[in-house]
């Protein structure tokens, strides 16, 4: 039941009309449809939300305006500040970000006999890829092909996807959920172990992996397990806040912070890999976020100092629901894996507004106009959402079910007396994911030489639109990979000998040229949610 | 206006709106949180908590980030707990009866007083998935546990000192490794893809204008 009776009375609507909608085979939008939806409601298209960069490499492009105030902040030291001649930590490979894809390079890395070591600000396993709840794409079923997930892939990223890193995440895709298997990650399987798979929004065949919906923190913790038992060095609580070069310009290392202590260390490496995820709680346009507390974009700061360009940092991912009610979960996710087992999204009149399957940004957006211009949205003290009609599941597929595939969701909901099984919940978009990043080739490297960058913090595999499982692949992918280029290139690579921290000076001075005065610390590395600092 | 409350924050009193969650709260009343704050999604286990109602005997154990405050709440947290990890080649092991016996041996000193199940942040019946681990019933221990997020509370309440995230995490990795039946379907689709099979079609796929690939994703046969 719901605190709110008015809430309870609308329930009842979407009830009444529940076994009408639940035979309902919604249209899909045209591509026209789906362009003017976009243009309109999108929040990517809000141009005052958006500021031109003056410096770096990306100078004249537009960014969340957020970001561009991190990116054109001012560093947390300054060179003298440093003293880079004993380095605190020596490796071959240095991953900053404890992930899904830091975890998954660092065991590539340890695997083809490179030393390798993780940063990470918070502990191991505190990333997005622990929240990842559907599910993982791969194309192994007898009726689809990677050929098939490439063109789904590569449409619902708008056709903006570098198409060598669509055909690398689709090809691999198999043998990276083989691997997963391999090292104990549970899917769910019928009896003679084919693979339960159903529809992400914007895919052509059923290919989503899932592990019930805890997809993600079955993966993470059993990668977390796999990096302890293999010894590789996890320092936690400990942020990289700059890139350490050497006297050619290549990466040589990191600057490091405790972030108890606040004691500077220092990293040296062969190699390095940026592997810190996302961004959601930079909390654009004032959008509530699914992602976890360290999603600040740190990664994209560190790159962007050193001279690695960004591609697509003007193109975020609006997950269409994000808890709309009760406060306490509010933006929060709730899995698409709801919408692929068959519940609908209906707005205040009991209607069905839309197929629920459509890619990310078209869902969202159509949610944002059912709320706004056709003023049929749920009105709480939080602000507008629409039912997500939960019991339709149960409907469809028989009692048990929801408590079977979606338990975390049922679990989230409960905690606030609302029974997902019996009453449809309420969305509203979120914001989940950055679709761009730092510009990576099929290497996953960077523009700067031996900096590579893999997960979410990398740009270009999704184009301009992610597609549901696409992102717990890409970190598998790439993570191994980044592992693998980062581990070879170590091999060749001697121990950088002098390291440097000039680019921040040179940072500094472009910005002044341009005339930015900003005292913003920069990268963020925690947001500021304790009331005094507001 | 919100309805205030009275939190007391490792004994310290603070008032803050009702209907935060205990991590709000604490926001509320001014922690820089680095500690104990993860995902706040109740994914992660990072914000483990204990509390207790004033005036009450009942001890509660909760994620800080999935519970709303009370009045009265005394609650403490517990962001590191010392669990026993055991290190170990997932190649090497096998799912065999004494693997428990090796690595966690101390599950068999379990003297059943159930304070793991009553403490579970996630309500799972952890005592249960302990006694699957110690006969052996890996794929039963694996599913019983599934939905842990490693908070360790569980742990801290136990006289035997088992660290019992972690031999569900083994028991998972068990089952998940060699008792799950194999996929085939997965392993032709890896061969497949070895051969080089889809190698010609992608390329092509790479190479076509971008009206024609618009096209063909405008008009692909969606599956039912």
């Amino acid at each position: 039941m719901y605190k709110i009776d008015k809430l309870n009375e609308l329930a009842e609507i979407v009830a009444e009309k529940r076994a009408e909608n639940a035979s309902l085979e919604p249209k899909r939008m045209t591509a026209e449809e789906k362009e003017t939806l976009l243009a309109t409601f999108h929040p990517d298209y809000k141009q005052d939300e958006f500021t031109v960069l003056s410096a770096g490499v990306n100078k004249g492009e537009k960014v969340p305006s957020q970001l561009a105030e991190l990116l054109q902040g001012k560093s947390r030291i300054s060179a003298e500040d440093v003293d880079l001649s004993k380095p605190n930590y020596d490796t071959d490979v240095l991953i900053i970000g404890g992930g899904g894809a830091g975890a998954s390079a660092a065991i590539e890395a340890d695997e083809a006999g490179a030393k390798a070591m993780i940063v990470t600000k918070l502990r191991i396993g505190d990333a997005n890829t622990m929240m990842a709840e559907g599910g993982i794409q791969a194309a192994d079923k007898p009726n689809d092909s990677p050929a098939i997930h490439y063109i789904d892939a590569f449409g619902g990223g708008h056709f903006a996807a570098k198409p060598e890193l669509v055909k690398n995440l689709v090809t691999k895709a198999p043998e990276a959920i083989q691997w997963l298997n391999k090292l104990g990650v549970e899917f769910d399987k019928e009896a003679d172990g084919t693979m339960v798979t159903t529809h992400g929004g914007g895919t052509s065949r059923k290919r989503m992996h899932a592990a019930k919906d805890y997809s993600g923190a079955e993966i993470m913790r059993t990668l977390r397990d796999e990096v302890l038992n293999r010894g590789i060095p996890v320092v936690d609580f400990t942020a990289a806040i700059e890139i350490i070069l050497d006297e050619n310009g290549k990466a040589a290392g990191a600057v490091l912070m405790n972030m108890e202590t606040k004691e500077i260390l220092v990293a040296r490496a062969k190699t390095v890999i940026i592997a810190t995820g996302g961004a959601g709680r930079l909390h654009y346009q004032g959008f509530p976020t699914s992602n976890h507390y360290g999603a600040t974009a740190d990664g994209l700061i560190l790159g962007y100092r050193v001279g690695a360009r960004l591609l697509y940092a003007d193109t975020l991912q609006y997950h269409p629901t994000g808890t709309g009610y009760p406060e306490q979960i509010f933006g929060a996710l709730v899995t698409e894996k709801v919408r692929s087992l068959g519940a609908k999204l209906v707005n205040i009149d009991g209607e069905v507004f839309m197929n629920p399957l459509e890619t990310r940004d078209v869902t969202a957006s159509s949610i944002i106009r059912e709320c706004t211009e056709r003023n049929k949205g749920i009105e709480t003290h939080l602000g507008k959402a629409v039912w997500l009609d939960t019991p339709m599941i149960e409907l469809i597929h028989g009692e048990g079910t929801i408590e079977k595939r979606i338990p975390a969701m049922m679990r989230m909901f409960g905690k606030y007396g609302i029974d997902i099984r019996k009453e449809p919940i309420l969305v509203y978009p979120t914001l989940h994911y950055q679709n761009g990043g730092l510009n990576i080739s099929v290497d996953c490297s960077t523009d700067v030489e031996n900096l590579y960058a893999a997960g979410e913090v990398a740009g270009g595999i999704h184009g301009r639109n992610r597609l549901m499982g696409n992102s717990l692949l890409d970190v598998i992918v790439f993570g191994r990979d980044a592992g693998k280029n980062a581990a070879a290139k170590a091999k060749e690579t001697a121990v950088p000998e002098k390291l440097t921290l000039e680019h921040i000076e040179k940072f500094n001075s472009e910005l002044a040229q341009a005339g930015i005065v900003n005292e913003t610390a920069s990268p963020m590395l925690l947001p500021h949610y304790a009331r005094k600092s507001k | 206006m919100d309805n205030m409350i009275n939190i007391y924050l490792f004994g310290k009193k603070y008032q803050v709106p009702s209907g935060l969650t205990i991590m709000t709260a604490m926001e509320y009343a001014g922690y820089e949180l680095v500690r104990g704050c993860g995902c706040r999604n109740g994914f992660c286990g990072a914000c483990a908590t204990i509390y207790r109602i004033k005036d009450k005997q009942e001890l509660h154990a909760c994620l800080a980030c999935q519970t709303e405050v009370q009045e009265g709440m005394y609650v403490a947290t517990l962001p590191f707990f010392p669990l026993v990890k055991q290190v170990y080649n997932i190649n090497e092991i096998k799912p065999h009866d004494q693997i428990m016996m090796q690595l966690y041996p101390e599950i068999y000193a379990c003297i059943g007083c159930n304070a793991c199940t009553k403490a579970c942040t996630q309500e799972l019946n952890v005592m249960q998935y302990i006694a699957y681990a110690q006969r052996g019933e890996y794929d039963k221990c694996a599913e019983e546990s599934f939905d842990c997020v490693m908070c360790g509370v569980c742990s801290s309440r136990c006289p035997a000192g088992i660290s019992h995230p972690q031999v569900a995490m083994l028991a998972r990795r068990l089952n998940g490794k060699y008792i799950a039946p194999e996929c085939e379907h997965l392993n032709n689709r890896v061969n497949e893809i070895n051969e080089g099979t889809f190698d010609k079609l992608i390329e092509d796929l790479m190479q076509k204008p971008i009206d024609e690939i618009k096209e063909l994703y405008n008009n692909r046969d969606i599956e039912k």
